[in-house]
């Protein structure tokens, strides 16, 4: 069992946008990944209703799990993409 | 045979082409379907949120920025794992595939609802995918703008933002809504889109597809099945004003050079693209909540002074007003806790938050000063909120500590624009703020969108006020602005104008058509116009008597007399207040203008006053008008610098 804590980068938190990131990526990895706030009940990382629902803010930690083959590039792809600041990008 | 309706012009222009209208939302069964097969019905129920995605995926392919994000995230909401297991397992315990949607995402909107704020605002978009998928479910038509393969005028009980994040001018000639008002979602949009549109029309309901509609956008009348002399006269109208529009130029000044300086409102760097802000002399609000909302932590005095920098040297040689933080409660900065507040439009904002962390003030002066002494702008700041000759004379102090030279006050609560002369002592110049005006002068919060009537900018009420602060900034020689939304309103602007302001500030997309009405009329005009307006008893009457819509009757169209050009042209710093020179027989011969095609107050939903925006366990907002005006442009939060909606669509002051 593989476990990461990061720093949520982007300052709007894991809402809007970065949260429809983070969601397509888990989504893309070959094992199940859940996400929670330190302490609290983890949720499917694939389920936007459910991360958007952890009402997570920009700065705060969050703890991903992941088991199984490639949990650890998984969780690795996951936490730079948690620990990059989306907001600063500027879309077209 | 032709019928006239009527509403609330809110963005001006004229309009024929056919009716379509957008499809109510589905109704739901009171019962379940009887289910034979649960597995075929969960089926039913997961091919039908797949569509529902599937459609959310095309208009987001369309759409770009604040809108595609939200398109996106709304597919993703549609697709959900969690959400397709929920409604599987409602299924098999015996609920119909729309039954089953509509629990299950019921569940999850009150989840987010309880977070409040941003959260609470996703709820909306759930509500969109349950009608989307219950009616994809009952065969019924999608709801969303119509698509009837040529150009139309869009009919609608009301928009969501999800209806118009895909709007296509090209094709919607005109917007009518049943509900809304002068300060609402479909205002902004239509306005920053250059849609003539109407709102507040609830006789719409009995327009039918394919029916040919005349819209004036300016004077919020409709005419259902128009003849076509009707039709000619509205299309050589419609010429006219985009000539006008197109040779519009240069400074702001009467028809006989009185000078009123036509300035931009701008929400952050990206309005500085807008088409339109080259022309302008200059900014006459400066807003600057999009540095400091929406991040963990104030922005540093550095990071401030750096995008004054680049507002400044954008208008280099011209003058930039840059208004202090205006958020209270309902909009707290995760870095200033605030305490919910029963009635946050009445609480700590604007300048009182100085009372709280003077700190926050202090650097962005300190920033202001900074970036005004390292450009050649003219530089001014004014303070929100201002409630008191004290307070102003505090914040001129202050700012002038800060080595800024030109302080100045918005005048947008009552008490400040009743005591304006004694404000006036302590700072160089003030600016009106329209619409808070108007919301604490009528006890009417801004969003109340069944109460859009007391808003209306030509309330006696509020003429009053804007004419007793410009009467106070007269005698004492000092400049007076407007910068709420009331000063786009070309009819207006001409009232404005001849009770002396000195500046109307606006959104870019209006500047074309309030300086060439200006340019049509006479400062004497202009007065003989405010004084007409100053003394209707009503809002229906004021407008009307300037040649605007009357309430329920013809527009008057008369045309000007051309012996009043010989009156002396008086200085707007004369000490008597102008619009009493004007005589008291003129206002009936000035019943005609050219710019009837007067657009209406518009105010882009921030949401700031009066919303009681919620975090978690606190009452909500109860109007539905409100929470559909909020969700609208303020969808995503929206940061840094991203180009377009967020910048351009913070609200008026």
């Amino acid at each position: 069992m593989s476990e990461r804590t990061v720093s949520v980068g982007s300052r709007v938190g894991l809402h809007a946008r970065p949260a429809s990131l983070f969601v397509q990526a888990a989504a893309r990895q070959p094992v199940p990944v859940t996400i929670a706030k330190p302490g609290g009940d983890p949720v499917d990382a694939r389920s936007i209703l459910m991360v958007i629902g952890l009402d997570v803010r920009g700065g705060d930690e969050v703890v991903l799990h992941a088991d199984g083959e490639g949990a650890d590039a998984a969780l690795d792809e996951l936490v730079e993409l948690l620990a990059t600041d989306h907001d600063a990008e500027v879309p077209s | 045979m032709s019928r006239e309706l009527r509403g609330l012009g809110v963005s001006a222009g004229i309009a024929v082409g056919p009716v379509a209208r957008l499809a109510a939302p589905p109704e739901l069964p009171d019962r379940d379907a009887p289910v034979a097969d649960a597995e075929a019905e969960a089926a039913r129920a997961a091919e039908a949120l797949e569509a529902v995605a599937a459609g959310l995926d095309a208009r987001a392919a369309q759409a770009d920025g604040a809108a595609a994000d939200v398109l996106v995230a709304q597919g993703l909401m549609a697709r959900d794992p969690v959400l397709g297991d929920a409604v599987a397992g409602l299924v098999r315990d015996g609920r119909d595939a729309p039954h089953a949607i509509d629990a299950a995402l019921h569940e999850h909107r009150r989840a987010l609802e309880g977070l409040g704020g941003y959260m609470a605002e996703r709820a909306a978009d759930l509500d969109d995918l349950r009608t989307r998928a219950v009616a994809h479910l009952l065969g019924l038509p999608m709801p969303g703008i119509p698509q009837p393969g040529h150009p139309f005028v869009l009919v609608a009980d009301d928009l969501a933002p999800a209806d118009t994040a895909t709007l296509d001018p090209a094709q919607v000639l005109g917007i009518v809504t049943e509900r809304g008002g002068p300060t609402g979602h479909t205002a902004i949009l239509a306005k920053q889109l250059g849609i003539p549109a109407i709102t507040a029309c609830p006789d719409a309901s009995v327009l039918v597809d394919g029916q040919r509609l005349l819209l004036d956008g300016g004077t919020g009348l409709l005419v259902a099945d128009p003849d076509d002399a009707l039709v000619a006269d509205a299309e050589r109208r419609a010429r006219e004003l985009a000539a006008r529009r197109a040779s519009s130029h240069g400074p702001g000044r009467t028809a006989d050079g009185h000078p009123v300086r036509l300035l931009v409102n701008v929400g952050g760097p990206g309005d500085l693209e807008a088409p339109g802000v080259p022309g302008a002399q200059g900014v006459g609000l400066l807003r600057t909540e999009f540095l400091f909302l929406e991040r963990a932590t104030a922005p540093t005095r550095e990071e401030q002074e750096a995008l004054y920098a680049e507002v400044f040297s954008a208008f280099s040689g011209r003058t930039v007003i840059v208004r202090t933080l205006d958020v209270g409660a309902d909009k707290p900065l995760a870095y200033l806790p605030q305490a919910p507040e029963e009635n946050p439009a009445l609480g700590v904002r604007g300048l009182r938050l100085a009372r709280r962390d003077p700190e926050l003030l202090a650097e962005q002066l300190d920033a202001i000063a900074a970036a005004a002494r390292a450009s050649d702008a003219d530089v001014g700041v004014m303070a929100p909120m201002v409630a008191t000759a004290r307070e102003a004379e505090g914040f001129a102090r202050l700012a002038r500590d800060h080595g800024l030279e030109k302080v100045g006050v918005m005048i947008e609560v009552p008490s400040a624009a009743l005591c304006a002369a004694e404000i006036l002592r302590h700072v160089d110049f003030a600016s009106l703020g329209t619409n808070d005006l108007a919301q604490y002068t009528l006890a009417t919060d801004r969003l109340a969108g069944e109460l859009a009537d007391l808003l209306d900018p030509w309330q006696p009420a509020l003429l009053r006020l804007i004419a007793r602060t410009i009467e106070a900034g007269v005698a004492a020689g000092k400049p007076i602005g407007v910068c709420g939304e009331a000063a786009s309103e070309p009819m207006l602007a001409l009232v404005l104008a001849g009770m002396g302001v000195t500046s109307l500030s606006m959104g870019a997309a209006s500047l074309a058509d309030v300086r060439a009405t200006l340019a049509a009329h006479t400062i004497d005009q202009c007065r003989a116009l405010a004084s007409t307006a100053l003394a209707a008893g009503s809002a229906p009457d004021a407008r009307a008597g300037c040649g605007g819509r009357r309430a329920g009757g013809r527009r008057r169209r008369l045309t000007p007399c051309p012996s009043s050009r010989s009156t002396p042209s008086r200085s707007p710093r004369a000490a008597a207040p102008p619009w009493r020179s004007a005589s008291p027989s003129a206002p009936a011969r000035w019943r005609t203008c050219p710019a009837s095609s007067a657009t209406s107050c518009c105010v882009p939903s921030r949401a700031r006053p009066a919303t009681s925006s919620t975090r978690a366990g606190r009452p909500k907002r109860t109007s539905r008008r409100g929470c559909r005006a909020r969700r609208s442009l303020a969808a995503t939060p929206r940061r840094g610098p991203v180009k377009g909606r967020r910048w351009r669509s913070t609200p008026a002051c």
